[in-house]
């Protein structure tokens, strides 16, 4: 496991030719480690019939609303977790 | 494409089955029906695999879930275990979880409402909850409980006091469920009647779960 | 807003549309197709990932408009003439296409 709880991360705002699960919406926000799940097999090479391995660590991030949407309208507390495989983030120095 | 008439342009007879074609739904089952049955010749499933699907489908309910949230009411420790791990939690309490590894409940408090979306496509815990409502799965739902959540709130006329609002995105193979807080004026319920209160909107987060009416709360059971 | 996004990748798509919240028990139809996913799942013909990425490559009209379990259906289709499992032209002419 590469991050820890309250770590602040990056998600990667690359193009990624096919299926992923990152959405498009997060690409590029900073967000922080809010938990670390179990280590599943990778969805990108199982939805083309490969057997996902090997497993890649899944955490949840949480982001600040405001953060990710410029015209939020919401309260300043509000957030948005996410489930976000490690190699779709970077550490923020 | 409305006209329902059985002239064709084409000069031979076919065997084009008279689905009135304004009916997706007849259109949508003889195409199912007629998938399984190339699917079957081709040992790829059988009949009975289907009709135990169907069987399974039919039998799950939100009356699963809301039994694992009248027991987190009543017994402090088993919410921390439903906390720590909701798959095992529902295991002990004799629930089938359903085939995702990973399940998570999250709780509601003074503080924080949660609220559960999959924007990409329509991830649910079905085991514990039934399959998910029809609006769950729409492309404005899946679009707004992101981006404007509270406005999806109030849409379905829950008004959130001063808390955090809570959004997950069901982007992987963990799946939410949220545990609503229990009501005012449930003192000495039993889980039976505690369960009855909790309803699938609120394990969704888009709603709290059911105040007891004004005659139940007067008769403790 | 990256418009150049698939049309499945929904989170903060713009729009004025006001959720249906119509309760709408799942049809015969949809419960055979669900089970039929399912059933292909498990026996490992097909998995949910591959699913939800044939789904993902309805071209976009065609994934707005269609129902949610229609979505299904072409998926799996389209799976299994991909892994030449049924043909196409096997899977057209039962289908009457």
């Amino acid at each position: 496991m590469r991050y820890l709880p309250g770590q602040e991360v990056r998600v990667a705002d690359r193009f990624h030719a096919g299926h992923h699960r990152t959405p498009g919406y997060l690409k590029g926000k900073v967000g922080e480690i809010q938990r670390v799940h179990n280590s599943f097999p990778n969805p990108e090479t199982r939805a083309y019939g490969g057997d996902g391995l090997p497993v890649q660590a899944l955490y949840q991030v949480a982001f600040a609303q405001n953060d990710v949407w410029e015209a939020y309208s919401g309260r300043q507390g509000d957030r948005l977790c996410v489930d976000i495989f490690e190699h779709w983030l970077e550490a923020v120095e | 494409m409305t006209d329902n008439e059985h002239s064709h342009p084409h000069g031979h007879d076919h065997q084009f089955p008279h689905v009135p074609i304004t009916d997706e739904g007849a259109a949508a089952g003889r195409r199912v029906r007629l998938l399984e049955d190339l699917l079957v010749e081709h040992g790829l499933v059988s009949r009975d695999e289907v009709r135990q699907g169907i069987d399974w489908l039919v039998s799950r309910s939100p009356a699963d879930g809301a039994r694992l949230v009248a027991r987190a009411w009543v017994d402090p420790e088993f919410k921390q275990r439903l906390l720590a791990d909701a798959r095992e939690a529902a295991l002990e309490l004799g629930l089938d979880p359903g085939p995702s590894p990973v399940v998570v409940a999250v709780e509601n408090t003074e503080d924080v409402h949660h609220m559960v979306v999959c924007t990409l496509c329509s991830c649910y815990p079905k085991a514990l909850l039934g399959p998910p409502p029809e609006w769950y799965k729409s492309l404005p739902y899946r679009s707004r409980a992101v981006s404007d959540p509270r406005g999806v709130l109030a849409e379905f006329g829950l008004d959130l006091p001063d808390v955090e609002l809570r959004v997950l995105d069901s982007t992987a193979d963990i799946r939410y469920l949220v545990i609503p807080r229990r009501p005012e004026g449930t003192e000495g319920w039993n889980e039976e009647k505690l369960a009855s209160l909790v309803t699938r909107d609120s394990m969704i987060g888009v709603a709290n779960a059911a105040a007891p009416s004004a005659s139940a709360s007067s008769a403790r059971s | 807003m990256d418009l150049n996004r698939s049309a499945h990748d929904r989170g903060g798509w713009p729009t004025e549309e006001l959720i249906d919240r119509t309760e709408h028990e799942l049809d015969d139809w949809e419960l055979r197709t669900d089970a039929l996913m399912g059933a292909l799942v498990a026996r490992g013909v097909i998995n949910l990932d591959e699913m939800r990425r044939a789904i993902e490559s309805m071209p976009s009209p065609e994934y707005e408009e269609a129902s949610y379990y229609e979505r299904w259906l072409f998926a799996i289709e389209t799976l299994v003439v991909e892994k030449g499992l049924v043909t196409q032209n096997d899977l057209s002419a039962r289908l009457a296409l």
